[in-house]
């Protein structure tokens, strides 16, 4: 962990990521302590009022008086708890079929490998626009939606890992000790695939953070009126000839985080794969 | 007297790494006479491959550094040529055959276009004659049905035929210099001996001046006249070599040689092992490199680095670089020989 | 290499076959198909009706058989909004996409090419951190605000190009380059790692041995194996530019499948939704049948596995 840390700070990529995102989850959790406008009810005496760096509403606010600056920051909290549910849900499903499926090999491994193929045929866009037109926009549908276009990049890496893994002496000798599937899978080859689930979750938030906020924008994702950047940029569109600071605030907090992840996300995949390490 | 093909004169090199810079050849000199072959034999980091990338202009700069020498090949000097110039003596004059016949061919081109590539750069072949002597050298290398061969792929050969291949683009433009580089270290032991077999008879028909750089001394004991064993980027000892490996002067050749199963040995005897291991370049040890893990060290070992120099009482040539009399101090510990 | 086809051909068909089923699937078993294949404000006898005539009150195998023998013939019902053959109205939306991807495509691939060559050939120079800057902030951006910012910018503030529309070149710019900006970001970068990959194969050094021009080795030894990734990242990336496209499509006002299905899902036209899914999978799938065709040419050592 130290170690960890100290090469961290070698990175200026990975450092100026792993910085910015642990900003932003910090700004989203103070987000109530902090003493914002109310990011849901504006005031309509103060509509599409220009930023102001020094004022009360220093990036300006929206067509129904509302700050955009706290609209942001309570738009981040939505964000950033949607987008870690859907990673974590899709990174446990994706990892738990990825184990099975290299673990029992034979006809299950087949099927599974087979619908992943299918999956992956599908534009995943348009997958999660069916189902989320068949499922109805809620949040909790969208963190279902994006977790169920996540799993596949775990398992085909995890599968992988789990057939070499398979034929170690460690696995075969609990084999041979007459040790259940199910603990073998949990206590060695679980542990053993954690580093990959990791780098692949990081690499899987940015682009969940993305497509999040492009069903937002499609009035598909979270619903007025709970503040969401996507959702932001949709309404201010409208706008954009008279009102530029409502569609450009949002677009780069979503630009930042997800900037944010990519780099720690490049950083972590170098860190841990043994090529670059040896090099280090 | 005829003149050295190439002389390496107080050549050194260093590699400027985060930790400093690491002396990977340290003021080597050598020559090499027309028609002669010469073995280079030294374990991994003894300078033995970085000094022939640097003769080629290939080492990669940075982080790799010439600090001192020269290196005159056919009377001229190739650190002082441009690019240029020594992309013209590359794949030309000096042909050179890698360790790995299976990554040193490129998989998704024809053979027939890896080694006509090679014909076309250097000579005013015609495309037509190019073919014609591409079939000539794949034949020359002993491969049956060449002409049918030319559109294979490299994986559609064995690894014995694959470094055929490469001797073949080593050769393709009739060079004065052949640089093998661990020529046979990646291959089975029957086929090893079938390519030293085929560069025996080359080297007999056209006379050609070959440097064989290996680990392994056995794999050059009927190729090369001249044997060199590198240390720490330096020379330990060259010589005639018969007169070498009968009769070794330096203590790091010595336990080569030891290291080496021979058929003489009796069941359950263990085989040498230099003790130790080699020297960290960044921070090498004062005086004699070997010094450390030499069991006949003289105190003067760990403090002078000892010069190359003629050996006494032997051949004309056999140099070693050494403060002790190895062959005394071998009849003082006759156990010592029976380890 | 024929029997290679006809294999591949069979799986294609076995995915097409998947894509159909697991779209059954989403809508009768996921979602409550009398909700989403009856338009709204429909009368109670009209239900009835329809529930009839779509077969929704049949047993779910009977459906499932029914639903196949339908798509066989291409009849995925007929469009809500649009009152004819939900398949024609996506096709007839096709081309407009088709032209949208592959513009965006060239322009992507073209710069991305060109840039991640130049940032692993010039590496650690100036241009390889300011392309590698670029990419990876263009990979950062979503791609309907870089939209947005294009439209504010170059139609809205300097009323260079139209802010949408469709019909003329100067309307095809906006929108294709926001795309390819997204090509440019992930080609750049997958291209500038795998050639220095490249660089550090022993074959490059066999080549430089040689004595090699740099040209003939950038372009023979280089390019030749540099050709796969490259081709694997563009069959992944036209998926992702048909998918892409939606938000892009919806930004501009482009008239393509993108804005078709959204507007389907505002309108609840499930059978234009279908359609349009099936047409953008049934797409996706030819290329990567094309894609693994056009690996046997590049890769000889697959040709001779297959």
């Amino acid at each position: 962990m130290k170690d960890f840390f100290k090469t961290l700070l070698r990175s200026y990529s990975g450092c100026a990521g792993f910085i910015l995102l642990s900003s932003f989850v910090v700004l989203a959790l103070i987000a109530p302590w902090i003493n914002l406008p109310d990011p849901i009810i504006g005031n309509l005496h103060e509509r599409l009022l220009p930023p102001d760096w020094t004022g009360l509403h220093p990036l300006g606010t929206d067509p129904v008086g509302r700050d955009i600056l706290s609209r942001l920051i309570y738009g981040g909290q939505t964000t950033l708890m949607v987008a870690f549910s859907a990673v974590a849900l899709g990174a446990i499903l994706g990892t738990g079929i990825g184990i099975l499926a290299g673990f029992s090999g034979g006809i299950i491994d087949r099927i599974l490998m087979r619908i992943i193929d299918i999956q992956l045929s599908f534009p995943l866009m348009m997958l999660t626009l069916l189902v989320v037109a068949v499922l109805g926009p809620s949040i909790g549908n969208v963190i279902i939606v994006l977790a169920l276009t996540s799993w596949t990049r775990y398992t085909r890496i995890i599968r992988g890992q789990v057939l070499v893994l398979k034929e170690r002496e460690f696995i075969l000798s609990a084999k041979a000790i007459g040790a259940s599937a199910f603990w073998i899978m949990r206590q060695h080859i679980l542990p053993n695939v954690l580093t990959p689930v990791m780098v692949i979750a990081t690499l899987e938030l940015a682009r969940i953070i993305i497509m999040m906020a492009a069903l937002s924008f499609l009035g598909l994702g979270v619903q007025p009126p709970d503040p969401d950047w996507g959702q932001m940029l949709a309404e201010g569109r409208v706008y954009i000839s008279t009102a530029w600071w409502i569609v450009l605030f949002p677009g780069l907090a979503i630009l930042l985080t997800t900037l944010a992840v990519n780099l720690l996300g490049d950083w972590l995949r170098d860190y841990f794969d043994p090529k670059t390490r040896l090099k280090r | 007297m005829t003149a050295p093909l190439l002389e390496i004169r107080n050549l050194s090199i260093v590699f400027d790494t985060a930790e400093g810079p690491l002396h990977a050849v340290n003021n080597l000199s050598y020559s090499l006479m027309p028609g002669e072959t010469l073995g280079i034999v030294g374990e991994s980091g003894s300078g033995k491959s970085v000094h022939i990338m640097a003769l080629l202009g290939l080492l990669p700069s940075p982080p790799a550094r010439v600090v001192s020498g020269e290196i005159l090949f056919d009377g001229e000097n190739l650190l002082k040529l441009t690019e240029k110039e020594l992309r013209n003596i590359r794949g030309g004059k000096i042909g050179m055959i890698f360790q790995n016949p299976m990554s040193s061919l490129n998989p998704v081109l024809t053979i027939g276009r890896q080694i006509l590539e090679v014909i076309l750069r250097h000579t005013s072949m015609s495309r037509k004659q190019a073919t014609a002597h591409t079939i000539e050298l794949l034949d020359l290398v002993g491969i049956s049905a060449p002409a049918s061969r030319l559109t294979q792929y490299p994986h559609e050969f064995s690894g014995g035929m694959r470094q055929r291949v490469m001797i073949a683009i080593g050769l393709a433009c009739s060079p004065k210099l052949l640089i093998a580089d661990e020529a046979t270290t990646a291959l089975d032991v029957t086929i090893q001996a079938q390519i030293i077999d085929l560069i025996q008879n080359l080297k007999e028909k056209s006379g050609i001046t070959i440097i064989w750089i290996t680990h392994d001394i056995s794999s050059v004991s009927t190729l090369a006249d001249t044997l060199q064993v590198m240390y720490a980027g330096r020379v330990m000892e060259r010589g005639p070599f018969s007169t070498v490996i009968n009769d070794p002067r330096s203590a790091y050749t010595w336990g080569l040689l030891r290291s080496i199963p021979s058929p003489s040995m009796h069941s359950g005897q263990r085989l040498y092992q230099i003790p130790g291991s080699p020297p960290n370049m960044l921070s090498p040890p004062p005086g004699d490199p070997f010094a450390p893990r030499n069991p006949f060290a003289t105190p003067r070992c760990h403090r002078d680095t000892p010069p190359l120099r003629q050996v006494p009482n032997s051949l004309p040539g056999h140099m070693a670089a050494a403060w002790y009399d190895l062959p005394a101090l071998l009849s003082l510990h006759p156990e010592a020989s029976d380890v | 290499m024929v029997m290679f086809f006809l294999k591949r051909m069979g799986e294609a068909l076995v995915t097409v076959w998947g894509v159909v089923t697991i779209v059954f699937f989403i809508t009768r078993i996921l979602g409550d198909p009398i909700t989403l294949f009856v338009p709204i404000g429909a009368t109670n006898a009209q239900i009835a009706a329809l529930t009839h005539s779509y077969g929704l009150d049949l047993p779910l195998w009977k459906q499932y058989i029914h639903y196949v023998i339908d798509i066989l013939h291409g009849n995925f019902g007929k469009s809500f909004i649009f009152g004819y053959s939900a398949l024609q109205v996506v096709l007839q939306r096709l081309p407009a996409t088709i032209l949208l991807a592959s513009t965006a495509l060239f322009l992507g691939v073209l710069s991305g090419t060109i840039a991640g060559a130049v940032a692993a050939l010039k590496k650690g120079g100036i241009a390889e951190l300011t392309i590698m800057a670029v990419a990876v902030l263009a990979q950062a951006t979503p791609t309907f605000w870089l939209g947005i910012m294009f439209i504010l910018w170059f139609a809205v503030h300097l009323h260079w190009l139209p802010a949408g529309g469709y019909g003329t070149l100067s309307n095809l710019i906006l929108p294709a380059a926001t795309l390819g900006v997204f090509v440019f970001s992930s080609l750049a970068r997958l291209l500038r790692s795998s050639i220095l990959d490249i660089l550090q194969e022993d074959y490059i050094r066999t080549a430089r041995a040689k004595g090699l021009y740099p040209t003939t080795i950038l372009c023979w030894h280089i390019a030749r194996n540099a050709l796969i990734p490259i081709t694997t990242m563009v069959a992944l990336l036209t998926g992702e530019l048909l998918g892409g496209s939606v938000v892009t499509e919806t930004v501009f006002g482009w008239p393509g499948i993108g804005r078709l299905t959204i507007q389907a899902i505002q309108a609840s036209d499930f059978p234009v939704i279908q359609a349009a899914v099936f047409i953008d999978a049934a797409l996706f799938v030819l290329i990567n049948l094309s894609v693994d065709l056009l690996y046997q040419f590049l890769d000889p050592r697959i040709r001779s596995r297959g």
